[in-house]
């Protein structure tokens, strides 16, 4: 389902970010409280908290990468989906590889 | 002063690195390392000894990872690593190349970056897209890759690259202009009357002899050649050989006449090893005469191939000769391919090999 709404003002949300990801960045925290308005947004605020973050999760499709899921509040988003303050959001890895 | 000999291999499940002496008897094998990505293709910087390994993830994306340690902690980066908003994105780094203070990286789908700060940033040479042939170009097999970049020891401006299904294309100018390369190279595949078109041509590996930059041997789908002009016409050296078809290709470091090719069957028959026979093919006369050897390499049973990247020599005196197959072996001859040590197996299948001497 298309999701075009815009949010203006930034949420505060919880962010749940999967083991693999964290392994790449020594300094991150597999659970981070952040604020920002869209999916896009948190993925720019995760990058600038841990320089190269963002292009782990997201390609120039522009899209979240084939093979990464990112969940708002058990649905799951794309880059414009908005934020509701405390919403919870999970960033996984899809079933892939062999 | 003794050297250690460091063997940067890639494979799909992971970089590894063998650390062995100038002896090549003794080897010592570390990894998996870069978080067991699919990593095509190891470097060094043979000034600095910094080793970089560039991949892609299926998850994650492509990278180029660093390690200024021999190994022992890495970062990754690929800030700039980027086709413009809308085109499809970049999957996979597939070939570095160190050369006059920078790095290059080839990607998937093909293209061609620069960093000058360590692969810390990369800047996308962009006129490889705007060649006017760019539209046409068909992935193989492997996808539309640009597996093999060369340059002058010399001179900063000259670039060849090799890009499979599309061919060699040669920058006069560090990237800026392209030119495609393929003058005499066959498509076996393409109609009888079309079989020597500008581009189309499937490159496998290039290889620039030592001290004489416009000689390169080429690897291809179709036939083994050599080039006088750096690559503006090309010479078929496949008579002797037992097949027109193989990965990857290799230059002796001091001796420009002298070259390595690992032909297997063809390409529809599995892509082994003839026979089921290991043989490296070494040539001394620039491709005129080929000699197989065979000393310590299995004769029976050997399913097998060699990716194109996945030969290399290192630069002793008697030179080394590696190599690792798709099947995770990693084969050692110290003295110039007379004789052959098996130094690992087991590792997931090998994309590339490549060597570093360091002063012990």
């Amino acid at each position: 389902m298309p999701d075009t709404s815009e949010a203006t003002s930034p949420s505060r949300v919880t962010v749940m970010l999967t083991h693999a990801l964290v392994r790449l960045f020594p300094d991150a925290q597999t659970t981070v409280t952040l604020e920002a308005a869209t999916v896009d947004g948190l993925l720019n605020e995760l990058d600038r908290r841990w320089p190269g973050m963002r292009d782990r999760l997201a390609d120039t499709s522009p899209g979240i990468r084939r093979h990464i899921n990112v969940f708002v509040d058990g649905k799951k988003a794309m880059l414009s989906t908005p934020l509701q303050e405390g919403s919870e959001v999970y960033v996984l890895t899809a079933m892939s590889g062999g | 002063m003794p050297k250690n000999v460091h063997l940067l291999v890639g494979t799909n499940k992971g970089a590894f690195i063998f650390d062995g002496d100038s002896n090549r008897q003794s080897w010592t094998l570390r990894g998996p390392f870069c978080e067991a990505w699919p990593i095509n293709h190891v470097v060094a910087d043979g000034d600095n000894g910094t080793i970089y390994a560039g991949g892609g993830n299926e998850w994650f994306g492509p990278a180029v990872w660093k390690s200024t340690d021999l190994g022992r902690s890495w970062t990754h980066s690929s800030a700039g690593l980027v086709y413009a908003e809308g085109e499809t994105p970049i999957n996979s780094v597939w070939s570095l190349h160190h050369a006059h203070g920078g790095l290059y990286a080839g990607v998937q789908p093909a293209g061609l970056f620069r960093s000058t700060d360590g692969s810390e940033t990369w800047r996308h040479l962009d006129g490889l897209q705007k060649q006017p042939s760019r539209a046409e170009w068909m992935p193989g097999g492997a996808g539309l890759i640009l597996h093999h970049i060369l340059t002058d020891p010399t001179d900063p401006a000259p670039i060849w690259i090799g890009i499979s299904a599309v061919g060699v294309f040669y920058s006069s100018d560090g990237g800026e202009t392209w030119e495609p390369r393929n003058r005499g190279t066959r498509q076996d595949y393409a109609p009888e009357g079309q079989r020597y078109p500008e581009f189309g041509q499937c490159v496998h590996s290039l290889a620039m002899a030592p001290g004489m930059p416009d000689r390169i041997y080429q690897q291809n789908h179709c036939g083994m050649y050599v080039s006088e002009d750096g690559g503006q016409s090309w010479d078929s050296m496949e008579a002797g050989l037992p097949s027109t078809f193989g990965f990857p290709s290799a230059t002796h470091p001091r001796d420009p006449d002298t070259v390595y090719l690992i032909p297997l069957n063809g390409d529809v028959l599995g892509r082994f090893v003839p026979d089921a026979k290991a043989a490296v093919w070494r040539s001394k006369d620039r491709g005129r005469t080929w000699h197989d050897l065979r000393e310590g390499l299995p004769q029976d049973g050997a399913y097998f191939g060699v990716l194109r990247q996945a030969m290399a020599t290192d630069a002793l005196d008697p030179a080394g000769i590696y190599f690792g197959t798709s099947t995770g072996s990693v084969y050692v001859s110290g003295d110039e391919g007379e004789s052959w040590d098996r130094i690992a197996e087991h590792l997931p299948t090998i994309t590339s090999i490549e060597t570093l001497v360091v002063e012990n």
